[in-house]
């Protein structure tokens, strides 16, 4: 079998960059391992940031629902419950793809691969650390907002970033009791607007301060002992230490691109610690060190979901230009756009970073 | 559970679920992590060696934290896999070796 396109993850950045792609005329397979498409945009309840090119005051859920709409508009096929478990030389890729009828193992050849299988959230390690009620915050978010069913009743975030804050308000709107944030550096890391919107809640912010460990009773977490660190050292400050009455320590320390199938493959790649660390290098195109390899979203340095469907954009046109469906000069029109766009996002004091990262691959196209 | 955002849960609990032997009702549809959580139970598994209790860590299909014996398969994550009336589901490396 053969597909002009095959679109590894059907996330924010696979579904952007489908649509793009099968709007100038490819055809686009999209495989997904997941049984539901749309990738984490499912459970992000908050209303996004930006400007209203960026939808804006969109709720993550409903910008979803768009693209999976756009997709069928589009006629993107679309396989869930498939797992690509290696792509080979010649673009060849294997796929064990599930049904009601059992596992079928498929093979097929690709002319262009994306890439956007997105990111994976990073641990911190502490005596306790891999006791039930230990969990990553985007692993709460999904138990309250997709299964809808509470990971513990009184919890502590760790990490203020704009994960810890956003899954830590919507814990307590589900009917959490929120215990407190931690956060090692000695300000908030997100924004000032999500972080009021705990503080009025009386919920504490323990800035310089870090988990020691947490506590166990028949297995499971019962308790966290926190202690204030010093500013330079980042040592516990004796004396310092607080032993808070939780059941459920949510980690919210960042994320990393998960980029397995991406080393599997030989790509290339860069560390760079402000987009999450170990990446596959890509120019401003999001064409990887492989001509035919394509990357988009958090694989290609973790970001957020509207940098991450305008990336997956990018392949698109990119892919579909490389194919023969665009030609030079309407790809290099919409690619300025979307490039245009892409720094908009990059801005602020959140956003230079990122940019500075991203500066030094997006100029390369 | 209701949510002032996602608004009222209809669900009803029709299916039963078989955790080590036991019955639970879980909601059709649900993982069976999920299911788990919401009968009070977050003790997945055990580690091989030194029997150590895990239980959901990405709740997304990657860390493999999660995994249960689900109809005789060891290594079933369950945060990705939904539950079915009658499902056996067993903690996994239950007994210490």
């Amino acid at each position: 079998m053969d597909r002009d396109v095959v679109i590894v993850g059907g996330g924010p950045a696979g579904l952007a960059a489908a649509v793009e792609c099968s709007r100038q005329g490819a055809d686009v397979l999209v495989i997904d391992q997941n049984d539901l498409p749309g990738g984490q945009l499912f459970k992000q309840l908050h209303k996004f940031f930006g400007s209203k090119a960026h939808s804006a005051g969109i709720r993550g859920m409903d910008i979803g629902r768009t693209l999976l709409r756009e997709c069928e508009e589009n006629g993107v096929e679309v396989w869930l419950s498939s797992t690509v478990i290696g792509i080979y030389d010649s673009n060849l890729i294997a796929i064990v793809r599930e049904t009601a009828a059992g596992k079928d193992f498929i093979r097929i050849r690709a002319r262009k691969i994306l890439l956007a299988s997105g990111g994976t959230e990073k641990a911190i390690s502490f005596p306790g650390w891999t006791l039930p009620g230990v969990m990553g915050a985007g692993c709460a978010q999904t138990m309250i907002n997709v299964n809808r069913v509470l990971p513990g009743k009184r919890v502590l975030m760790v990490g203020s970033g704009n994960v810890g804050l956003i899954v830590g308000y919507q814990l307590m709107q589900a009917g959490a009791d929120l215990a407190g944030i931690v956060e090692i550096a000695p300000k908030i890391g997100g924004y000032g607007v999500h972080a009021a919107k705990i503080r009025r809640a009386g919920v504490p912010f323990y800035l310089c301060h870090t988990v020691i460990a947490a506590g166990e009773r028949d297995g499971e977490v019962c308790s966290a002992l926190i202690g204030e660190v010093d500013a330079v050292t980042r040592k516990i400050i004796p004396g310092s230490e607080k032993l808070l009455d939780v059941d459920t320590i949510c980690i919210a320390a960042g994320l990393r691109p998960l980029s397995k199938l991406a080393r599997l493959m030989g790509l290339k790649h860069v560390f760079v610690p402000a987009l999450g660390g170990w990446m596959p290098e890509h120019d401003g195109n999001m064409q990887s060190s492989n001509e035919d390899v394509f990357v988009a979203g958090d694989i290609a340095g973790v970001e957020e979901a509207n940098t991450a469907m305008d990336e997956g954009r990018l392949a698109g046109i990119a892919m579909a230009h490389a194919l023969g469906y665009m030609d030079d000069a309407s790809f290099r029109k919409a690619g300025d756009e979307i490039r245009k766009r892409l720094e908009s996002l990059r801005l602020g004091p959140f956003g230079k970073a990122r940019f500075d990262a991203k500066s030094q691959f997006m100029g390369r196209c | 559970m209701d949510h002032p955002i996602l608004g009222e849960d209809s669900r009803r609990k029709t299916v039963t679920i078989m955790v080590d032997g036991k019955p639970y009702p879980a909601y059709e549809g649900s993982t069976i992590a999920a299911s788990l959580l919401d009968n009070g139970i977050r003790i997945n598994r055990y580690t091989v060696h030194r029997h150590e209790p895990r239980g959901i860590f990405c709740g997304i299909g990657q860390c493999t934290d999660c995994v249960m014996v689900v109809d005789g398969m060891p290594n079933v994550r369950t945060c990705i896999t939904r539950v079915r009336d009658g499902m056996d589901i067993r903690t996994q490396n239950k007994e210490e070796r």
